[in-house]
């Protein structure tokens, strides 16, 4: 595990739903500490990707790992042999998700969507797990929010809520998959401040995102994906202000 | 992290506080149905000349029902057709859930053996079903235990393993594991799949993400449907007189009439047994709907008492406010607008 190693490492990851290919070679490398956004219009593959980072989706072809280890294969002697659930689910304990429509769990409160993966997946005493998600929904801003179900959460509470419960398995990758689209505007400031802590502690991040002020203050690169392919990567600031590409170029000139 | 906290309290000023508290009372003369009331009236009168003709009415004989209600052979039948609904269910859900999670099934094997079961055990009379059961032992004589194709392990007499009883349940439970299957399907796919998707994500395996967090879930679906089928099967053990097995209340009460030449009090002293049973069943039910409605019901922590039960308004987008915690917890409309499934 020494710094040499980056901690996303994609080579040529190919994806198709049957024969629609959606991701045709990506390859990118996000080093450990980096904040990477992750940009381009609807349908270029985005979700897709950061999906096959934690192995929710299975790769047609290349190669990928996180921290020098392969995503849902064992190389053993020049052959790939496919991963138990067990193993795939463990990797996944190491990559925390937070998703567009939040996805936490309704039937359980704020607290108890934290405290549900450290005490059932690693088996962490109950008392422990508590204090730990107390401490996380204090970081995010929720301390007094902690009884309560998501129902009876704003938009931006739950998406904090969901961050923190992801943080709870202490990852060491964060995927953000537009974490603020589905958020009333007056709400994105709130998630996007927790997200700017996060990188500022030194998480490593890849953020699908269309907030291009987030991406110019926090980013350390920006990519840009239409069609399945990275049409273009680079210093945010450098790739917002100078876009090289024309496909960027008619992308930005959208969304700025 | 001081930013995100900085951040979360500023709502829009004075706006909640004001409006429960400075909206008058509407006062205004109720309108009249008189029809309704027409109605009413002419019902309990058609009610009460029913029950009073009932009661002194000779062929109810209700000093037979009085006699019969509590005989002990009422009783211990009524019991044993607890035992059969109980059972039956309790074999029926967990063979309906093994077969519902067959039908979501990629391996389409597995998927096609569920769908035939159902094919099969739905598309005939669960009538039809317990004659055959009752020619089990006639059918297979002996049950052999082995691998297939091999040599037998262990060989039975059908008749010394299994009784009436037992074929009775069996054939009640496989009957109704059909329609059970059917039932958990449909609330395991009543799930957003986000949630799975969510348990995926955070390492849980596919057994812990089954039972924390689908299950729990699907199970706001599946009660009120298992409820009716529990109801349901309380009274199709009337049918197990095809077995032939006759010691449920039914077949018990029916026997004892053929003794005294009285159907009719024997038929109100087995009706009166099953509707206390489903009395009760119904108030379990209520119970256990309100414990699976934690977190999409209108309870919050800091109003446990709160005596509305309404789902949340679906697919109300307005912007929810966020108050600092004195205001929302004052005002019963903040955070509501949002639907249960976080769209
Ligand atoms: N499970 C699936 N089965 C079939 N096709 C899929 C599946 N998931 C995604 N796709 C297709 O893959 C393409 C890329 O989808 P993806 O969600 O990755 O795009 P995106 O860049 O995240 O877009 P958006 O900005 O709208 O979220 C789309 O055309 C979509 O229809
Ligand atoms: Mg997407």
């Amino acid at each position: 595990m020494s710094d040499a190693i980056p901690m996303v490492l994609a080579e040529g990851v190919t994806k198709s739903f049957g024969s629609n290919e959606v991701l045709k070679g990506i390859s990118l490398e996000v080093q450990r500490g980096e904040v990477m956004c992750l940009v381009g219009p609807s349908g270029s593959g985005k979700s897709t990707f950061l999906r096959c980072i934690n192995h929710l989706e299975v790769l047609s072809a290349g190669r990928l790992s996180v921290d020098g280890e392969l995503v849902g294969y064992r190389e053993m002697n020049g052959k790939l042999f496919e991963l138990h659930p067990k193993e795939a689910a463990r990797q996944r304990r190491d990559i925390g998700m937070v998703f567009q429509r939040f996805n936490l769990f309704p039937h359980m409160t704020a607290l108890q969507n934290v405290t549900e993966a450290p005490q059932r997946v690693k088996g962490l005493p109950k008392a422990q797990v508590e204090r730990q998600a107390r401490e996380l929904l204090a970081r995010v801003g929720l301390d007094d929010r902690a009884d309560y179900y998501p129902a009876h959460l704003s938009g931006g509470q739950q998406q904090r809520v969901a961050i923190a419960r992801a943080l709870a398995m202490e990852p060491k990758l964060m995927l953000f998959d537009e974490p603020t689209s589905a958020l009333d505007p007056e709400l994105v400031g709130e998630v996007l401040d927790v997200m700017k802590g996060l990188a500022k502690s030194g998480m490593t991040m890849i953020v699908v995102t269309h907030e291009m002020g987030f991406a110019r203050e926090v980013a350390d690169s920006l990519v840009f994906m239409d069609g399945g392919v990275v049409v273009e990567a680079g210093d945010p600031a450098v790739v917002l202000s100078n876009p090289q590409h024309q496909r960027t170029q008619a992308f930005l000139s959208k969304v700025l | 992290m001081s930013s995100a906290q900085s951040n979360r309290a500023p709502a829009v000023p004075g706006n909640d506080r004001s409006l429960p508290s400075t909206a008058a009372p509407i006062k205004a003369i109720r309108l009249r149905h008189p029809w309704r009331t027409v109605f009413a009236v002419i019902i309990v009168l058609l009610a009460v000349t029913f029950i009073l003709d009932a009661a002194q009415r000779p062929a109810y004989d209700w000093p037979s029902v009085a006699k019969y209600v509590f005989d002990r052979r009422i009783t211990l039948a009524a019991i044993t057709t607890l035992e059969l609904t109980v059972l039956s269910m309790v074999i029926a859900i967990v063979l309906g859930i093994v077969l519902a999670i067959m039908r979501l099934s990629p391996n389409p094997v597995v998927k096609s053996v569920a769908w035939v079961y159902l094919w099969i055990f739905r598309g005939t009379p669960v009538y039809v079903q317990l004659v055959f059961w009752g020619l089990f032992a006639l059918i297979y004589k002996t049950i052999t235990v082995g691998i297939p194709f091999g040599e037998p392990l262990m060989t039975f007499d059908t008749r010394s393993v299994i009784n009436t009883f037992g074929l009775a349940v069996i054939g009640l439970a496989l009957n109704e594991a059909a329609y059970m299957a059917e039932i958990v399907r449909a609330g395991l796919l009543s799930v957003d799949r986000g949630q799975e998707e969510a348990a995926t994500a955070l390492g849980m395996s596919w057994f812990q993400t089954m039972r924390r967090v689908i299950v729990p879930q699907s199970m706001r679906i599946i009660i009120p449907p298992t409820g009716n089928e529990v109801i349901s099967m309380l009274k199709t053990t009337s049918l197990v007189t095809a077995v032939p097995f006759s010691y449920d209340l039914y077949t018990r009460s029916r026997d004892i009439s053929a003794e005294t030449f009285n159907v009719i009090p024997m038929l109100l002293v087995a009706s009166i047994w099953y509707l206390l049973f489903t009395s009760i069943l119904m108030v379990g039910q209520y119970f256990l709907e309100r414990r699976f409605a934690r977190g999409v019901g209108d309870r919050r922590p800091d109003r446990k008492s709160s005596a509305t039960r309404v789902l949340p308004i679906v697919g109300a987008h307005q912007a929810t406010v966020i108050g600092t915690p004195a205001t929302s917890g004052q005002n019963p409309r903040l955070g509501r607008g949002r639907n249960e499934n976080d769209e």
